[in-house]
């Protein structure tokens, strides 16, 4: 490294963010405290408020559409994890990088595209048309 | 360390092919996306030409041969050998699957592109100079097979064949890809040349345990791939189940992708210590020709009966890469391509033949075939006989080639087993010409159209190269003597 | 016109006869048909004719057409070679290919599938003047391997009938085992000699590099495996199997390609290799032995065979016995001679079968028949004239050829005296069962039913012509070959001295040392050999038509041995499948299950057993190679089914086995 820095200025950042980020959390939570309303009833107070009941029988059927979902959610998941690796090197691959980016993010949109247009997250699919998901 | 990561555009000339295949595909899928059904059809027209025009691009990128990307792709007479091979099955699978997708009502421009992937997937398997290039290729190339084996969701066979080649094949590449890790730890380099050179180099040579280790991890890879015994299994499972279209693409474009990623591997990197994968890949060629025969010989079912044969077939290359020579090496090369024209060509028929759900693909569903479609039967025929290996057909040299390298390096028992397996073969060929020329169609058989005009195209193309491959067998083996020379 | 430059036109004619017939064939009527097939092989033989004529014009009697270069990799050309060799050859080829052409124009006039039949028999005179014109040995084997499959289409001709298709697949299978030698032969011999063709082999065989090969060594291999192939192509022992059953064909099938053309492909391989032969003594002892065996052998099977083409084609066998025992003792151009004659007289002793088959209505028993003599006079009498040729009466062409190879056995330096006696007996075996078939056939009362005895009819022009022609051969094509000792002009030794440019070098080695064997033993044994043959011809004629019935001796306990042909289609059952299935465990199991339920009772025990025995005698004894093959598989498939489990764990259980296998060798090495 070029100029050795003061260990204060090296952390402060680290510090700043930390800060931010239980600030914000505190903030979050306590505002909702503060300002909701409160309801107490047996849907309410489930682990999950929509979606699967948890206890029953394990051999349930579920509609398609929360696999496909799913699968979706971690297809574009791995995809933004990609991003990570991308930032750290960034600097040194300068342009290069930048444009790769470019390529790989008008990548994803496309296959954003297709389901979207495939109907893939429209959820409640017309009766009479469930030919739509392909 | 630093550098310029911007390649050059000699470098993106030479990739060139590869990328005009991705963007053929990708744009395959917005098509689909946005067109009526109506307009749908030219999807395959589309897919069709991109893999032409990607062929021509291949063809006049081997004019300026020489890495790229770091030397992570080495793009030379080998490669384009092979990634014009790969280019040519996509095609000719194109051709065979438009009528079938449309008898199954499953047309779609997904069916293309993936296609498309699979092809650009394999085409990197050839020019990869790198051990992570080929792992990628490799992936890029399954992921998209796998989806194609699955392709007709509503057919039970189609999901079990997806789900298993799935299962298997990562498997496998898990296997390959720890190797991979291996090689790494002891070599210190995944490149190639970079191995190659560490297990030249008498300084520093690494312990023969570990890359003893790592070589066997990383056959284990190879051999699924190209469906070697005892990691066959798969195979008659997986090629039974899926369409008979994408089974024709899947036992030719990635085996013929994965031999060349094996000769990259064994005959240049590992090339130094080849006494440690000679004598492996010698009993697995024993094996593998024995397994793939006699299980051959008791199939009623065709797809399952080319099946096993096409794992014999593989065990005849691996023969040819026991040589270790070059000419093993020009051996392996030309039996691919003609391999490639024959079982391509038989499947079409039988896709021809199956139609719709796939119902007629017992040995008896060819019955009377000579009567009912002359040319058809003829040109399976060609194709049978060729795959029996009887002289003036591809088939025949291909063998010879491999029996004559393997003789060149004093492999006579591996010469023999060989020999006498190709006469146990024809027992099971000459049943389906038997039956088509010699038992009367069964009372009642309703009629068989005449064969679409891409399933046509297929077979003709398909049957010349065969017979051209048997009698002039040195227009190929001219060019495969040439990119074998880059590997030596 | 240069004729000599066009030999490339007579293979392909026919093919252009055959590829009509594949693609138009079904549309047009059958006097088209009838002009094209016979017609196309009837121009190759004219072409054959001129090509010969100025090939004996030339002073080096070696002619070469390069069309292109095939494999350059081993130096080999797609290129035509005509010399005195190959000129035999393919006048042999195109001539009675064209007379048995014609005689099938009547013969197969009432059956299906006229066209398919007439494609693939053009088609096969193609492959086997490819086979006779190549110059090199995978042109050679391009032939070799055609004819193979064309004869294979032929057998099963008759696809309604089971049998037929059986025996069509045995002939493939069996014929591709000795291919494996032959492949194997080739690239040791490319080894060697650098070299596939004809004329490079043999220059470099004959130059200074090689010298004869007294104890087994490379060279005898190569020659050996070379004959490996010869024995599956001209149905020699062990692989001489499949050739009787190869009956199931058509008659003028019989006749044209297991009678006189392809059968004969292994004799003329051997003798075009003969520079390679000639090397190693030990290998072409071992030719000259097979031979004999296979000689005696198929004679003695003959002797009792009662259908009249099973008759014959055990006398192939023997014959063609005969023509490797030529080879094998080095008397090349003998052994080419004896196959010159006998696809004359074997030609047409088949097409004869097939003329009183036509006349029986199908009926092949030749105990049913019987009185034939006037019923059909120009069969009877083309045929007689056949059976004294191969009898070996004195003046027929079967005479001097037979005649030379029993003599060669003796004067030969590579030949036996064992050779010797064995070929008189077989020569003994052969008046006796020929003549046996013509006195059941022709002479005697009728043996048939009345339906049959009112059909009786002589088969129309088309058959008869191509008989009498051939007829005319078997007594004149000898003449080309007398003996020296008749002291005949040049002309009726031009046999031998139109072969000597191939032979000659080759001459130069083996008689060294050669003694000159005395005129006078000589005329003796040709005395006793025509002495054998009458005797022989006696004894068949005491017999069939002096003797009733019961009243012949039936030759005790060899009848049914003989009659079973030695059983050896049931001793190579024995020896694979009950080994293998007691091995295998199937079978094992279920006679054990069979046996032991039924111990619990003794009189059930008892019938079940033998119920049991006897059908699994019927099921797996009687049948034949083909189940032999069947079963081999079924055993070792076995395994691989239990293998194939379909599940997924099992199939990575698989996986790990392997991947601990390759670290296992490591381990230990």
């Amino acid at each position: 490294m070029p100029n050795q820095l003061a260990p204060a200025e090296v952390w402060f950042p680290i510090l700043t963010q930390v800060v931010f980020a239980v600030v914000m959390a505190v903030a979050l939570v306590g505002v909702g405290l503060a300002l909701g309303k409160r309801v107490k009833n047996k849907v309410k107070d489930s682990p999950y408020e929509c979606g699967i009941t948890p206890v029953g029988s394990a051999r349930n059927r579920f509609s398609v559409k929360f696999y496909l979902v799913a699968m979706l959610f971690i297809l574009f998941d791995i995809e933004a994890i990609f991003l990570y690796p991308w930032a750290v090197v960034y600097r040194e691959l300068k342009l290069f990088a930048f444009f790769e980016m470019l390529l790989f993010m008008a990548l994803v949109l496309v296959g954003f595209f297709y389901i979207w247009k495939k109907g893939v997250l429209d959820w409640a699919v017309d009766e009479t048309s469930d030919e739509k998901i392909q | 360390m630093p550098g310029n990561y911007m390649p050059s555009a000699a470098e993106l000339f030479r990739f060139s092919p590869e990328l005009l295949l991705t963007a053929a595909g990708t744009l395959l899928m917005i098509f689909e996306a946005i067109t009526s059904p109506k307009q749908k059809r030219s999807l395959p027209v589309f897919a069709f030409l991109s893999l032409l025009a990607a062929l021509a691009l291949a063809v006049a990128a081997s004019s300026d041969p020489g890495p790229a990307f770091n030397r992570m792709l080495q793009v030379d007479g080998f490669a384009t050998f092979f990634r014009v091979l790969v280019m040519a099955i996509g095609a000719v699978t194109i051709l065979i699957s438009t009528n079938y997708l449309k008898q199954a009502e499953h047309e779609g421009g997904e069916f293309y592109s993936l296609v498309l992937f699979s092809v650009v997937g394999q085409c990197l398997m050839a020019t990869a100079n790198e051990l992570i290039m080929i792992f990628i290729g490799i992936e890029v190339s399954s992921i998209a097979t796998y989806v194609l084996a699955g392709y007709l969701r509503d057919d039970k066979r189609n999901n079990e064949a997806a789900l298993k080649y799935f299962l298997l094949g990562s498997f496998a590449t898990a296997f390959l890809l720890y190797g991979v890790a291996w090689i790494y730890g002891t070599t210190g380099t995944t490149n190639l040349s970079g191995v190659r050179g560490v297990l030249l180099d008498p300084q520093n040579a690494p312990n023969a345990i570990l890359i003893s280790v790592a070589l066997g991890l990383v056959l284990v890879g190879l051999l699924f791939k190209v469906s070697a015994v005892p990691f066959q299994s798969w195979a008659p499972d997986v090629y039974q189940g899926a369409p008979a279209p994408v089974t024709a693409f899947m036992a030719t474009g990635p085996k013929a992708a994965a031999f060349a990623a094996f000769l990259r591997i064994t005959m240049w990197a590992f090339e130094p210590v080849k006494n440690h994968w000679i004598p492996v890949l010698w009993f697995t060629a024993i094996a593998t020709m024995i397994v793939g025969n006699f299980a051959a010989l008791r199939q009623s079912n065709v797809k399952r009966l080319l099946a096993y044969s096409s794992i014999a077939h593989a065990g005849y290359v691996l023969v040819a890469l026991t040589a270790a020579s070059k000419t093993g090496t020009e051996a392996a090369m030309f039996y691919m391509v003609s391999y490639a024209a024959m079982n391509l060509g038989a499947f079409a028929v039988i896709a021809h033949v199956a139609r719709k759900g796939e119902r007629r693909v017992e040995i008896d569903d060819f019955a009377g075939l000579g009567n009912r479609q002359p040319l058809t039967a003829a040109i399976f025929t060609v194709f049978l006989l060729s795959l029996i290996g009887v002289p003036l057909t591809g088939g025949f040299f291909a063998k010879f080639y491999v029996f004559k390298a393997a003789l060149d390096s004093q492999l006579i028992a591996l010469t023999i087993v060989g020999l006498l397996n190709s006469a146990v073969a024809a027992f099971y060929y000459l049943r389906l010409i038997v039956i088509m020329y010699m038992q009367p169609a069964p009372e009642g058989v309703d009629t068989l159209p005449e064969p679409s005009l891409g399933i046509r195209t297929a077979l003709v193309a398909c049957s010349l190269a065969t017979v051209v491959l048997g009698v002039f067998p040195s227009l190929v083996l001219d060019i495969a003597g040439r990119g074998a020379s880059f590997i030596r | 016109m240069n004729f000599l430059d066009l030999i490339w036109l007579i293979p392909l004619v026919p093919l252009f006869g055959a590829a009509v017939m594949l693609f138009f064939g079904r549309r047009l009527s059958k006097a088209a048909i009838s002009i094209i097939c016979p017609g196309a092989v009837g121009v190759s033989l004219l072409l054959s004719i001129a090509a010969v004529i100025q090939l004996a014009g030339l002073k080096e009697k070696i002619h070469q057409v390069t069309l292109f270069p095939w494999l350059p990799l081993m130096k080999v050309d797609m290129a035509y070679l005509l010399d005195p060799l190959s000129s035999v050859m393919i006048l042999v080829v195109t001539g009675i290919g064209f007379l048995i052409h014609v005689y099938s124009v009547g013969y197969m006039g009432h059956e299906g599938g006229y066209y398919r039949f007439f494609g693939y028999l053009n088609l096969f005179v193609f492959f086997m003047l490819t086979l006779v014109l190549a110059n090199s040995y995978p042109l050679l084997f391009v032939g070799w391997e055609g004819v193979g499959l064309c004869s294979y289409l032929l057998i099963g001709f008759y696809f309604n009938r089971k049998s037929a298709g059986d025996a069509g697949k045995k002939a493939f299978i069996v014929n591709r085992i000795g291919d494996a030698g032959f492949i194997l032969g080739m690239f040791f011999l490319y080894q060697l000699t650098d070299s596939l063709k004809f004329t490079d082999v043999n220059e470099a065989l004959r130059s200074a590099r090689f010298g004869v090969e007294h104890s087994f060594g490379l060279l005898s291999l190569t020659a050996l495996l070379l004959f490996v192939g010869a024995t599956g192509k001209s149905a020699q022992i062990p692989l001489y199997v499949w050739l009787p059953d190869a009956m199931e064909g058509p008659t003028p099938v019989s006749a044209l390609i297991h009678a006189a053309t392809m059968v004969t492909a292994g004799v003329y391989m051997v003798a075009r290799s003969n520079a390679l032969f000639q090397l190693t003594p030990e290998t072409s002892f071992i030719i000259a032995g097979v031979g004999a065996a296979t000689s005696i052998f198929a004679a003695s099977i003959a002797l009792v065979q009662t259908d009249i083409k099973k008759v014959l084609a055990y006398s192939t066998v023997s014959q063609l016995g005969y023509m490797f025992v030529a080879a094998g003792v080095g008397a090349y151009w003998v052994a080419v001679f004896h196959l010159f004659t006998h696809a004359f007289f074997k030609a047409l002793l088949f097409l004869g079968a097939g003329s009183v088959i036509h006349a029986m209505s199908g009926e092949q028993d030749m105990n049913l028949m019987g009185g034939l003599k006037n019923k059909i006079p120009i069969t009877f009498r083309t045929m007689f004239i056949a059976s004294l040729a191969i009898a070996g009466i004195p003046g027929l062409a079967g005479f001097f050829s037979k005649d030379e190879i029993i003599w060669q056995t003796h004067a030969s330096p590579l030949g036996s005296n064992f050779f010797t006696v064995v070929g008189l007996i077989t020569a003994a075996m052969t008046a006796f069962y020929m003549w046996r078939l013509m006195f059941l056939t022709f002479y005697g009362e009728g043996r048939m039913d009345e339906k049959t005895r009112h059909h009786l009819h002589e088969s129309p022009k088309t058959m008869t012509v191509p008989l009498m022609v051939l007829a005319a051969g078997s007594v004149l094509v000898g003449w080309l070959g007398t003996p020296k000792i008749f002291g005949l002009p040049e002309f009726f030794r031009g046999f031998e001295g139109w072969l000597e440019p191939v032979f000659e070098p080759v001459k130069a080695l083996a008689s060294e040392g050669a003694e000159q064997p005395e005129h006078a033993f000589e005329w003796f044994m040709m005395g006793v050999s025509v002495v054998i043959a009458i005797g022989g011809i006696y004894v068949a004629k005491y017999m069939y038509t002096k003797l009733r019935r019961d009243q012949r001796p039936s030759g005790g306990m060899l009848y049914p041995v003989l009659l079973n042909k030695w059983y050896v289609d049931e001793v190579y059952d024995l020896i694979f499948i009950r080994g293998l299935s007691l091995g295998g465990g199937g079978l094992f199991a279920k006679f054990d299950r069979e046996v032991v339920d039924g111990g619990v009772n003794g009189t059930a025990w008892t019938t079940r057993f033998v119920s049991t025995v006897s059908m699994w005698w019927d099921t797996w004894i009687v049948d034949g190679l083909v189940n032999l093959s069947a079963f081999t598989v079924r055993a070792l498939s076995f395994p691989v089914r239990f293998l194939q489990t379909g599940l997924l764990q099992s199939y990575a259980l698989a996986f790990v086995i392997g991947l601990l296998a390759i670290f296992g060798y490591y381990w230990v090495r």
